[in-house]
């Protein structure tokens, strides 16, 4: 019955209508307290929820919420000691749909803190581990929702993406991980990183999972006004439609110099597999992908200095000790409360738009996106997806970046494109290199996310990568 | 250009950051290989190029004039650290 929580959503729904609402959210919540080596939450959530119709598409089914999402009446701390004693007065839209379709959040998962960083290193309760490997980063932001799901706690887990927060975690753990269209799902009351980037997702066993939370969680909300009015898609009719013709551009820059051999040999062993079952391979170039690390590095930042200017000590989050004026109030609760890689950033984004330097970096990062997006959409005149490596290497050893922000920075080489130009993309397991999980990065046009979606299901019916388990454990 | 502990110092005063005297140096240093990073985007040609601020092109959109929250006084109050009479409380400002 509690295997059903190993067997993905389908299996979930149908235990808990056979044997209770509540067996599956006891399990998982029994496995979470089991996998405590993996540090990857940082609360339980203990709230008595309403019921809700046992028809509803995901009654009974236990998942995570990443950390920075707000929970009404349970506290939510972005992994920051800014907001270690914050407690929303208000749910988020994803929390709530997830609610309404009958899904128990079972607690709030570990991240980076602010969602600010590659490894989940940067948490203000410490790193959260790789049940692959313990010594090992479960990849970041959004760590502990994927260590939660490939640990096997939960079925799947909410997670962020403004740089690739979803994907490279989803990537070093050997999960599936969407991120959808900016707009396709709303933003109400995750909290803020960098607004024109940030955009909820999902991680979770395959991709079949993810079209089912997708179905869900998607939609107009008008407490969003970056919300997009789009009829959302019947994502899981859509998942057999066929590979037969489908044109997969192979993206020259996504397999450059910092790729390891054996992630490389992995994808082109994926990509050749999609070949075998009828997709057919198109080289692209992305002429100027090698922007979009620079672009990312500025505009992220940028956006984060103005959100995170927010935290003044007066209205909610720390406040130091025995302010002596209100400077000294604002200025020693924000060093207090953010971390070094907050702080860092916040800086970094307040040169980049201060007076005498604004042009040749915000302004500049702004072009440079618009070049990136135009590439994209170059691409997309020629081929239905784009395909390469979700990440440069495998899941890297903790501490080993911890020091080197430009080595942290690599690891999103592959990903941050995406956020730039607010495309729908997915990582999904397509091998292990050294024992440890390799990700396939797919990426769609915009709101193409039954095509992404379908093409990541037809390979996962082929092969049975997204069924590896790490080790032996429980 | 190079970044310099003159430029840090600007930054945190604009940021309302206080930095402690030591960590100037390594913060000094690492800001400015990230904007060495960044600088690729200084040899690119991207003087036609019309700037991206949203990935979707949005338009602001316009909301009827309407209270659509209840009051939420107390519920907001409540996240403050320090309040009275409920106020949110700040040191003395004007002498």
């Amino acid at each position: 019955m509690s295997d059903a929580l190993d067997q993905g959503l389908r299996a979930c729904v149908k235990a808990a209508r056979e044997d209770g609402q509540d067996v599956l959210a006891a399990e998982a919540r029994r496995r979470a307290a089991a996998h405590g080596d993996l540090n990857a939450f940082i609360g339980l959530d203990t709230r008595t929820r309403a019921r809700a119709a046992g028809a509803a598409p995901l009654s009974g089914v236990p998942f995570a919420q990443k950390d920075n999402f707000c929970t009404a009446g349970l506290r939510t701390t972005c992994a920051s000691r800014m907001l270690g004693g914050f407690v929303p007065p208000y749910e988020s839209a994803v929390g709530e749909r997830l609610s309404a379709a009958g899904a128990v959040s079972i607690g709030k998962t570990n991240l980076d803190e602010f969602a600010m960083g590659s490894s989940n290193e940067t948490s203000h309760y410490g790193p959260v581990r790789n049940p692959w490997d313990l010594t090992r980063v479960p990849g970041g932001s959004s760590g502990g929702s994927a260590a939660a799901v490939a640990a096997g706690i939960v079925p799947f887990a909410t997670g962020s993406d403004t740089g690739g927060s979803v994907r490279q975690p989803a990537a070093f753990c050997g999960v599936t991980g969407l991120k959808p269209t900016y707009g396709r799902v709303s933003r109400w009351g995750l909290i803020a990183y960098a607004s024109s980037l940030d955009c909820p997702g999902v991680l979770a066993r395959s991709a079949e999972d993810c079209a089912r939370v997708l179905g869900v969680i998607a939609g107009h909300d008008p407490r969003d006004a970056t919300s997009a009015a789009r009829p959302v898609e019947d994502y899981l009719a859509a998942l057999d439609a066929p590979l037969a013709g489908l044109r997969i551009g192979v993206a020259r820059p996504y397999f450059g110099a910092g790729v390891q051999a054996g992630v490389g040999a992995a994808v082109q062993a994926a990509l050749a597999e999609y070949e075998r079952l009828g997709a057919r391979l198109v080289e692209i170039d992305l002429p100027h992908a090698h922007l979009a690390i620079p672009a990312y590095y500025v505009i992220a930042p940028a956006e984060a200095s103005s959100n995170l200017a927010r935290y003044d000590g007066v209205r909610f989050g720390h406040r130091c000790a025995h302010p002596r004026s209100l400077e000294d109030l604002y200025t020693r609760s924000r060093a207090e409360g953010f971390g070094a890689e907050v702080r860092r950033r916040i800086l970094i984004g307040t040169f980049a738009l201060s007076a005498g330097y604004y042009d040749a970096y915000y302004l500049s990062a702004q072009k440079a996106r618009r070049l990136i997006a135009s590439d994209f959409d170059a691409a997309f005149a020629q081929v239905d997806l784009i395909a390469g490596p979700t990440a440069p290497t495998t899941a890297f050893a903790l501490g080993e970046k911890r020091a080197d922000p430009l080595a942290m920075a690599a690891a999103d080489v592959n990903t941050v494109a995406v956020n730039l130009a607010g495309l729908p993309a997915l990582s999904i397991p397509a091998g292990l290199h050294a024992g440890l999980p390799v990700g396939l990065q797919l990426i769609a046009p915009a709101f193409a996310e039954a095509r992404l979606l379908a093409a990541a299901h037809r390979f996962q019916q082929a092969t049975d990568w997204h069924r590896r388990r790490p080790g032996d454990r429980p | 250009m190079s970044f310099d502990a003159d430029h840090l110092r600007r930054c945190a005063r604009l940021a309302r950051l206080a930095l402690a005297d030591d960590e100037i140096a390594p913060l000094e240093r690492e800001i400015a290989r990230m904007l060495d990073l960044v600088g690729e985007l200084h040899h690119a040609a991207l003087d036609a190029v019309e700037p991206m601020a949203h990935p979707l092109g949005l338009t602001l959109v316009p909301r009827p004039d309407a209270v659509t929250e209840g009051d939420a006084h107390e519920a907001l109050l409540a996240l403050a650290p320090e309040t009275r009479l409920g106020l949110y409380l700040v040191p003395k400002v004007i002498e």
